[in-house]
């Protein structure tokens, strides 16, 4: 578990965090959004133990990040951005040394290593230099050293940072089997991602809270949302169609693709209607889709509106 | 296994995975004879002792050991290991140290390495064996001083370069304290306390004093606070510059 309380860090009159107060649970994994220098990094570097923060308070599992720092360090797993490693040394021998700090029990020692080795698949590259690897096997690597001691609490971030769209995957579904019993927060800018492995989100912008909800309630807040999507051989028939049904509020044509997008008055269901009204009028439809939202779009819209507020204020 | 054993263990084994270990052992080693035969006159002096090895110390570590204590914090920084290592269940302090007497222990190792002067003295003549056993640890205790300084410096910069001169600076400062070089810029305006204060830091009149083997408190004391001093002013550098 990790709870924070007005957590806040400043250099001189700069604010890179400005009291951030969350609590995640076991079995939730929290994804952290927004631009960069929006305070992602630091709030987790703060929660790690890596900085101290200038205000307010951070718990690990009921440890306190300040006064019961060893203990809440203990308890947790950390990949810092850029997953560092000492390049110098085999993989075997940086995990090994990793399980030796974190003090894991030389009854289980073996079995973690293997469980971390396999799970990232390193066994190929064991015995190589961390230098020689390529970014996608140091990323694994500075993962598997996070997880080696079975961490109750994991802090990833930027985890898939510079992946291939298949380690991407294996990365999250890496993080998905772990997120049973375990409190994870992963930062990203990746917007799929968040659908892929969060069941929470949290976009930070110039430091503070703007939004915390599942990412399916963000989805909702998106003019995009429940709004109906289509491509026709007959563009102005089926904008012609669309016009006359109700509930529509504005129909919008993508001038590259042609893509002709009706969306709903507040709180209507168009989709069937607007179905009706196409088989009505005989309109060939190539494909017509039901959207559910465009995270971009509320990222943008959430994290740009504050920014354009505090300009004008 | 305490936190210090873990750090102590990497790091001196991460000098010797890179050639930077056995460079410098054989430059130390070269040099250090090539001062005692052909500066110090080991043979011309007739002497069966290691005062013309010993004498040159100060000179070569001033070189020599702020090429080892630069990367120490420097190169943590900047690769960003610094975060990784301070989220393991560590303190600062055991950190600190334990990088420092890693450094120490690989600087140990090549002092050791100069042992076969020690046995052609011994070959030659009938040398006071409890003098070259104290310039030895006066010799390993001035290195972790300059270590300790060489830690601290390279804790404030990113750039190993930048950590290498500081040092190389402050160390020839600490070492000449006790000469005219550094004593006149005090002496026109500073009260004869301090100057006096400033002399009794040097590192040679405490070398000097060891290596003829009067292994006295006071000596000893100096160069274990100066240590002390200078590792303490690491992790207060460490925790300030951490976050840029």
């Amino acid at each position: 578990m990790i709870e924070t309380h007005a957590l806040g860090k400043r250099y001189g009159e700069f604010t890179a965090v400005d009291g951030i107060t969350f609590k995640v649970e076991p079995g939730q994994v929290l994804g952290f959004l927004g631009p960069n220098g929006a305070g992602k990094s630091t709030t987790m570097k703060m929660i790690a133990g890596f900085l101290a923060p200038t205000s307010g308070t951070a718990k690990v599992c009921g440890f306190d990040i300040a006064s019961q720092a060893l203990e809440a360090k203990r308890v947790l797993g950390y990949l810092p951005e850029g997953a560092p490693s000492y390049g110098e040394m085999s993989v075997r021998q940086f995990l090994d040394f990793i399980a030796d700090m974190r003090g894991v029990d030389r009854s289980v020692r073996d079995r973690r290593l293997d469980d971390a080795i396999g799970r990232l698949q390193l066994e190929a590259v064991l015995e190589q230099p961390i230098d020689t690897l390529s970014k996608g096997f140091k990323r694994r690597v500075g993962l598997a050293q996070a997880i080696v001691h079975d961490p109750k609490v994991l802090i990833l971030d930027e985890p898939t940072d510079g992946l291939d769209p298949n380690q991407k995957h294996e990365v999250r579904t890496l993080i998905n089997a772990m997120s049973r019993d375990k409190t994870i927060i992963v930062s990203t800018h990746v917007l799929e991602e968040v659908h892929a492995v969060c069941n929470r989100a949290i976009i930070i912008a110039r430091g503070r809270i703007l939004a915390d909800a599942t990412p399916a309630e963000l989805e909702a807040r998106s003019r995009y949302h429940q709004a109906v999507s289509l491509t026709a051989g007959n563009l102005m028939a089926a904008r012609e169609a669309l016009s006359r049904v109700p509930d529509v509020a504005a129909i919008e044509v993508d001038a590259q693709d042609g893509r002709l997008t009706a969306f709903p008055k507040p709180g209507r269901q168009i989709f069937t209607a607007v179905s009706d009204a196409l088989r009505e009028q005989n309109i060939v439809v190539r494909e017509l889709a039901l959207e559910g939202g465009r995270l971009d779009e509320v990222f943008r819209t959430i994290t740009q509106g504050t920014a354009a507020k505090e300009a004008t204020a | 296994m305490s936190a210090i054993t873990g750090v102590f263990k990497r790091e001196l084994r991460s000098y010797f995975a890179t050639p930077v270990a056995y460079v410098f052992i054989v430059i130390f080693l070269v040099l250090s004879s090539a001062f005692t035969f052909y500066l110090g006159n080991f043979y011309e002096r007739g002497q069966a002792d290691l005062m013309p090895f010993f004498n040159f110390h100060p000179w070569l570590y001033l070189f020599l050991v702020p090429a080892v204590s630069m990367r120490l914090w420097s190169e943590e920084r900047k690769s960003g290991t610094i975060e990784l290592l301070l989220t393991l269940p560590i303190t600062m302090w055991q950190a600190v140290v334990g990088k420092f007497l890693a450094a120490w222990a690989f600087i140990g190792i090549a002092l050791a390495l100069t042992f076969p002067l020690w046995i052609t003295v011994t070959y030659l003549g009938n040398p006071d064996h409890g003098v070259i056993v104290a310039s030895y640890i006066g010799s390993m205790l001035m290195a972790g001083a300059f270590l300790s300084i060489g830690s601290c410096i390279s804790a404030s910069t990113r750039n190993q370069v930048v950590a290498f001169i500081l040092t190389v600076v402050v160390c020839f400062a600490l070492v000449m304290a006790g000469f005219p070089l550094v004593l006149d810029a005090f002496r026109a305006w500073a009260p004869q306390g301090l100057v006096d204060a400033i002399a009794g830091l040097s590192f040679l009149t405490h070398f000097a004093s060891i290596s003829k083997g009067v292994i006295d408190l006071r000596d000893l004391l100096y160069f274990l606070l100066m240590i002390g001093f200078w590792l303490y002013a690491s992790a207060i550098v460490i925790d300030l510059k951490k976050a840029d």
